[in-house]
């Protein structure tokens, strides 16, 4: 709505620019060029060694039996497709990663949300607000979940989550430990959602300073109340390509959940997303290198898919956007 | 991009500056990377020694990075860089062992997919002569097809160490069976102390003892699953009966190879190695005492895992003769070694029978009872039961402790994955 009218007033100014400069950028594509590659270069060289090359690895390593060795010999086919989309245990870890989802990306877009909505109507010391939520982004996922095991939720009764319902006589919980009712899925939302609320809170708070006043103004003069009104009618529609990236880095971060619930209850059965079971058959102390491959591909054709299709419903990047 | 980019020209003395930091920057990554813990080849006082890397797991006991180092140094046959690791050995030492950038000597828990995929050699010449000296269990437990793998370094037996004056004063006997040990931990249960701690997951780590104590065995002689009678289903009932039973302890900071929760007063009993003995007894004094994971019923015999670590030599090694000496002097000749290493920290028990029975640390109180017990009931591990069979055995015990699954059930499905893995191994 916005974006093609700033789109054709920049237009002529841009086109003016370009036909003035035609002669000089002949002369200067080569260094352009040069500095292309300098810069881009390292990364393109660490993509490719670190990323692409892996990834054409494991997707010849799923084809072959290869325990403990990165160069197998044993030529499989398909079978360890096969294994891994019949094994139980990786259709869980599937399973638990959809629980965790539900949980997580709803909770953090509204939470997120909120507190961008909050955060930007403090009129005073609104850096303060913005860092403060923002800080916890800067802390390790591991340092966090220690400090989530070992001393907000352990089981005993100094833990600090057992010392508030102590005051109120309820009993010890050991949150990481009970599975019925399934307590563990408390601390291991939490964690994550105090890690992560800040960051996408800036995303939202970048998203609404986007938002032209003048719709605000023109939506009081037509009547709309202020309050819930204007926030369904104008903010959160104009909040829609942010909202859309922070679906979709949210899902894929769910889906590579794996150092809170690493940390705080290990490669349990019951709580273990693909990536902590990948991890447990592949690079643990089974080293079957061929299953592990295998399934770390299916996992990526699911994200691959689940993105391209929230792209279909959302329109991700659609011009407009 | 706008098409007018400032200074988009560059100077050959500024491409020369520029490609000269990039090359520098090149070398630097190459330069990281490649810490084996191998001292560098170059310089140092070795002259023409060979270099060795040796890996340990990060023992708890304070004082044993600083032996281990000690007994590194002292070698004069070769340079021996000690790398001790902290946080998940199995993982990082599996992945050294895929490379040659592995250690030379490491220690580790035998099983055959090491000898498959060609990761261990045989030391049967540096023990052909000291063999004797061993239990046939540590040796057999580190023997394939007739060929001794590894040297055992300590024996650590698993068991329950128990406050006697909280029995006492209860009027409770030590517990004699399963269900004597589950009705114990009820009463000894108060809105403080727990009955019994058994590690944050719920009791996973007596699933070998239980099934042994019930008859049963990972893999029969001839390697078939050997825990899928009614008396295994059975034993691992009683885990998830003693789970439910409210008595145990969840969710401490430390896990069950740790003795803070016993001496902190968190618990009357925990299942722990022998290990923590003097840590134990340090916070508790004479107030410990020591069953083994009892018998089932009246058919069976208590169980008492016999754990401990075993010194490899690395098939990847680039002196493989080098470190099969080293590992001679250190774990066959240098008996003084072995004993600091099996008691002046934690408490092991030292593999070799002629320092066993010298050893006066074990000689009273409850370590020589643990002792005892683990001669009259301790077992090894069999090499043939592969991790993978591990992770499925461990799957159907946090099913059934903690989810209450059906025990037949779980121990088919567990079942299926073990046959697929000895169909791999033995055709």
């Amino acid at each position: 709505m916005s974006a093609p009218a700033t789109k054709t007033s920049a237009d002529p100014a841009v086109s003016g620019e370009r036909r003035g400069s035609r002669r000089r950028r002949r002369k200067t594509i080569a260094g352009t060029t040069l500095w292309f590659w300098v810069f881009v270069g390292p990364f393109v060289v660490g993509l490719l060694v670190f990323s692409y090359l892996p990834i054409i690895w494991s997707l010849v390593l799923s084809f072959f039996e290869a325990y403990n060795t990165a160069t197998p010999s044993k030529f499989v086919g398909l079978r360890n497709y096969v294994d891994m989309l019949t094994d139980h245990n990786f259709l869980s870890s599937l399973g638990t990663f959809t629980i965790f989802a539900v949980f997580i990306v709803p909770l953090t877009f509204v939470l997120a949300l909120a507190l961008a909505l909050l955060v930007n109507q403090v009129k005073i010391a609104r850096a303060f607000f913005r860092s403060v939520f923002f800080l916890p982004t800067a802390c390790s996922y591991v340092v966090a979940s220690l400090i989530w095991k070992l001393s907000i939720f352990n089981g005993v009764r100094f833990g600090l989550a057992n010392t508030v319902l102590g005051w109120f006589g309820i009993d010890n919980i050991a949150w990481l430990s009970t599975v019925d009712p399934p307590w563990y899925w408390i601390p291991l939302v939490t964690v994550r959602l105090w890690l992560q609320l800040g960051f996408y809170m800036i995303l939202f708070i970048a998203g609404l300073q986007r938002i032209s006043p003048t719709l605000y103004e023109a939506a009081y003069v037509d009547g709309a109340k202020p309050g819930w009104q204007v926030f369904r009618y104008i903010t959160l529609p104009q909040l829609r390509a942010t909202s859309v990236a922070v679906l979709i880095l949210n899902l894929i971060a769910a889906y590579q959940a794996f150092d809170e619930f690493y940390n705080l209850v290990g490669n349990v059965n019951y709580a273990r997303p693909p990536l902590v079971y990948l991890y447990g058959i592949s690079l643990g102390s089974i080293q079957d290198l061929g299953h592990g491959s295998a399934g770390a591909l299916i996992l990526a054709v699911i994200i691959m898919l689940v993105t391209l299709l929230q792209n279909r419903i959302f329109g991700f990047g659609k011009a407009g956007d | 991009m706008p098409a007018h980019v400032p200074n988009a020209g560059l100077s050959r003395r500024d491409l020369l500056k520029r490609t000269g930091s990039l090359a520098a920057l090149a070398a630097f990554t190459a330069a990281c990377g490649g810490n084996t813990g191998r001292p560098s080849s170059g310089g140092g006082s070795g002259g023409s020694k060979p270099n060795l890397a040796q890996w340990y797991h990060q023992y708890g006991e304070t004082g044993t990075q600083q032996a281990a180092l000690k007994y590194a140094k002292a070698y004069p046959d070769a340079n021996v860089a000690v790398q001790w690791t902290p946080g998940d050995y199995d993982a990082k030492l599996a992945s050294g062992l895929l490379s040659s950038k592995g250690p030379d000597v490491f220690e580790g828990h035998f099983n055959i997919s090491m000898v498959k995929s060609n990761q261990v050699v045989a030391l049967d010449d540096i023990m052909a002569d000291v063999k004797d000296d061993f239990q046939p269990g540590d040796l057999a437990t580190n023997t394939l097809d007739g060929k001794i793998y590894g040297i055992r370094m300590i024996i650590d037996p698993q068991v329950i160490y128990y406050k006697k004056s909280l029995l006492d004063k209860a009027g409770i006997k030590p517990p004699e069976t399963i269900d004597d040990l589950i009705s114990a931990a009820k009463e000894l249960t108060t809105n403080k102390v727990k009955g019994i701690f058994v590690g944050n997951d719920g009791g996973n780590v007596m699933g070998g003892p239980a099934l042994y104590s019930s008859g049963g065995e990972y893999l029969t002689k001839d390697n078939k699953p050997g825990f899928t009678g009614d008396r295994a289903a059975q034993a691992f009932g009683k885990l998830h009966e003693l789970y439910a039973s409210k008595s145990v302890l969840l969710g401490a900071p430390t896990d069950w190879w740790d003795p803070t929760a016993i001496n902190q007063g968190l618990v009357a009993m925990q299942f722990i190695g022998m290990w923590a003995v003097p840590g134990m007894q340090k916070a508790l004094g004479d107030d410990i005492g020591v069953i083994p994971f009892p018998k089932l019923d009246a058919q069976a015999k208590p169980a008492v895992y016999s754990g401990g670590w075993t010194q490899f030599v690395s098939a990847k090694s680039a002196n493989v003769d080098a470190a099969k000496k080293f590992v001679k002097w250190l774990w066959i000749d240098k008996s003084e070694y072995q004993e600091d290493w099996s008691l002046s920290y934690g408490f092991h028990i030292p593999p070799r029978k002629s320092l066993a029975a010298k050893a006066a640390k074990l000689q009273s109180g409850v370590a020589a009872d643990t002792v005892k017990l683990t001669q009259d009931y301790g077992y090894t591990d069999n090499p043939a039961w592969t991790p993978k069979m591990g992770t499925a055995f461990t799957d159907l015990l946090t099913n059934v402790i903690k989810k209450g699954a059906d025990p037949a059930a779980e121990i088919t499905k567990a079942e299926k994955t073990v046959n697929g893995e000895l169909t791999r191994l033995f055709g």
